[in-house]
């Protein structure tokens, strides 16, 4: 008999479950369950996307594209990146396409972390972060945020856990779970703190197309940034585009160098087909990418009005498609609170745990819901929150 | 506006207070707005979308093309102001297909009904020159709504 685990790697095998994933396997479970627990868009890929992959299907070879992605999109996306955000990279040097955002993070993060690094990961977040560091034996470093600072990271909290191993900071806004976005005030003290150190930044700006109300600004915009942050972006969630495992990252020459060696190795080049209908996105889907952001902000707003009503204190996110209503008013831990309205309503939403320590006391709500799903849903946690109110 | 038309044609039984919350304006503001639209004659009324199948399975709905000549004065209007008076019609357009002028939506109890309804009413009206009936055996979608099945979310429970 093999015993695997004394076999298997030691660091794999010390990494945590993902919350997300433990939760929705007990959602699975169940029968008829209303869900605000997804993290993906109900809307259908653009149709012009889908005609384009059609017309590749058909008229094109599918081969292996160079390794860092066809050169054309990596032009579409350094022409994008400019127009969105106003930096400009070289699509030869400084772009590579991967299988979306998730490929883009992990090869940034093993392209810089060797054994020891510290990696400052601002809190809550997505999960796959503290993990790739990890099997990376660095030490992810959480920097938490607050409520009151509407979830925003704050220079002061960042500065408290700067060491002399600190190397990277893990900036994802506008941010899942919370919603939060950092603005161009928000990101300037950020700046100016890490101006003239070694620090490098990741920034994870995947839901930058999704705002509400005010325009997205990235931190490598400002002064002395570009040459520190590797921006990540994807079409997963602008362009509703989940299932074609499609992002990118831009960021100095050496980096992208070291990190393109560990997707050539690992991955080859990004699926073909999706390459070509991407083009397709970034030039000709912007009405469409309106129409969705519009139909968001009115979810948006029902939810978080929702939940204020139901006296479950909700902050206005301004952006991606979670809300972060606060459930500590029913005494309740986040897992409870979870669990109990899966067991008693049927209605799934993620515990704000699953995200990190400081998503304590919160649960993470998706509209990426049809309004009809949306109110019923908010009907039944409406019900629960009343029935459990001492 | 826009939008608050755009939510009413969705769903006209979403509340005030529902409609206030989506769009971020007051209860009040809706009610104005509600009202506005209604005397400016924007909104004509608000009515249900059946499963006509489920409702009354004695419904039949046919959709009549009929080529018309156009009268000097008034061109198509007084014949579509003449067949739009009967009860048995639904819904009357103008279209601009080339092969026919006037789309004429008839409700009745079986075939025989409407055959009988556009032989002795439709045909005869004077300028009426063809027609051509159209039984609806099924309807998939009305108004942006699935009729006869429920939209699936086929998303799953994908994380990592």
């Amino acid at each position: 008999m093999i015993d695997y685990d004394k076999l298997l790697s030691g660091k794999v095998k010390e990494i945590k479950p993902s919350g997300i994933r433990k939760f929705f396997d007990l959602a699975a479970s169940m029968k008829g369950v209303i869900s605000l627990g997804v993290g993906e868009p109900d809307f259908q890929t653009p149709w012009a996307v889908r005609k384009a992959a059609i017309n590749t299907l058909e008229k094109k070879r599918i081969i292996y594209t160079a390794n860092a992605g066809l050169a054309s999109l990596r032009e579409e996306i350094a022409s994008y990146t400019k127009d969105k955000i106003g930096v400009e990279y070289d699509p030869k040097s400084e772009v590579i396409v991967t299988v979306g955002g998730s490929e883009a993070i992990d090869i940034s993060v093993r392209a810089l972390i060797d054994p020891g690094d510290e990696v400052l990961i601002a809190e809550p977040c997505f999960v796959c972060y503290a993990p790739i560091v990890e099997i990376m034996h660095g030490v992810p470093v959480p920097v938490k945020t607050y409520k009151e600072d509407n979830f925003k990271l704050k220079a002061e909290a960042v500065k408290e856990k700067i060491t002399d191993k600190t190397k990277l900071l893990i900036l994802p806004y506008p941010n899942n779970p919370t919603g939060a976005i950092m603005t161009r005030e928000d990101l300037e003290p950020i700046a100016e703190l890490l101006r003239g150190t070694d620090i490098l930044i990741l920034t994870d700006e995947i839901y930058s197309e999704l705002t509400y109300g005010r325009k997205h600004f990235s931190i490598t915009a400002l002064e002395g940034m570009k040459e520190r942050t590797i921006y990540v972006n994807g079409f997963s969630k602008a362009f509703a585009m989940t299932g074609w495992r499609l992002g990118y990252l831009c960021a100095p020459a050496p980096i992208v160098k070291q990190a393109l060696k560990i997707h050539q190795y690992g991955i080859m080049s990004s699926p073909t087909v999706s390459q070509y209908a991407a083009i397709e996105a970034l030039t000709k889907c912007d009405k469409e990418v309106r129409k969705m952001v519009d139909e968001y902000n009115v979810r948006r707003r029902l939810v978080v009005d929702g939940f204020n009503k139901m006296g479950l204190e909700c902050f206005d996110p301004e952006g991606a498609f979670y809300v972060f209503p606060s459930i500590k008013s029913t005494g309740m831990t986040s897992e409870e609170f979870c669990e109990k309205l899966l067991s008693e309503k049927s209605v799934a939403v993620v515990p704000g745990n699953a995200f990190g320590e400081s998503g304590e006391g919160f649960v993470r709500v998706s509209y990426a819901y049809s309004l009809k799903h949306i109110i019923e849903a908010l009907r039944r946690i409406e019900e629960f929150v009343n029935e459990h109110r001492g | 506006m826009d939008k608050l038309i755009d939510l009413l044609s969705q769903n006209a039984r979403f509340t005030n207070a529902q409609l206030a919350a989506m769009l971020g304006r007051s209860e009040q503001t809706i009610k104005e707005q509600i009202k506005k639209l209604e005397d400016d004659g924007i909104i004509k009324g608000y009515s249900a979308i059946l499963n006509e199948n489920l409702a009354d399975k004695n419904t039949i709905i046919a959709y009549i093309e009929l080529k018309v000549t156009p009268e000097r004065d008034s061109g198509f209007d007084d014949i579509a102001r003449t067949i739009m008076m009967y009860d048995e019609v639904e819904a009357v357009s103008l279209v601009s297909s080339g092969t026919y002028d006037l789309s004429v939506t008839v409700k009745g109890k079986d075939f025989k009904d409407i055959a009988l309804f556009v032989a002795q009413r439709l045909s005869t009206i004077a300028g009426v020159l063809s027609t051509s009936t159209h039984f609806v055996l099924k309807t998939y979608k009305e108004k942006g709504i699935f009729i006869e099945d429920e939209e699936i979310d086929e998303r799953d429970y994908v994380a990592p």
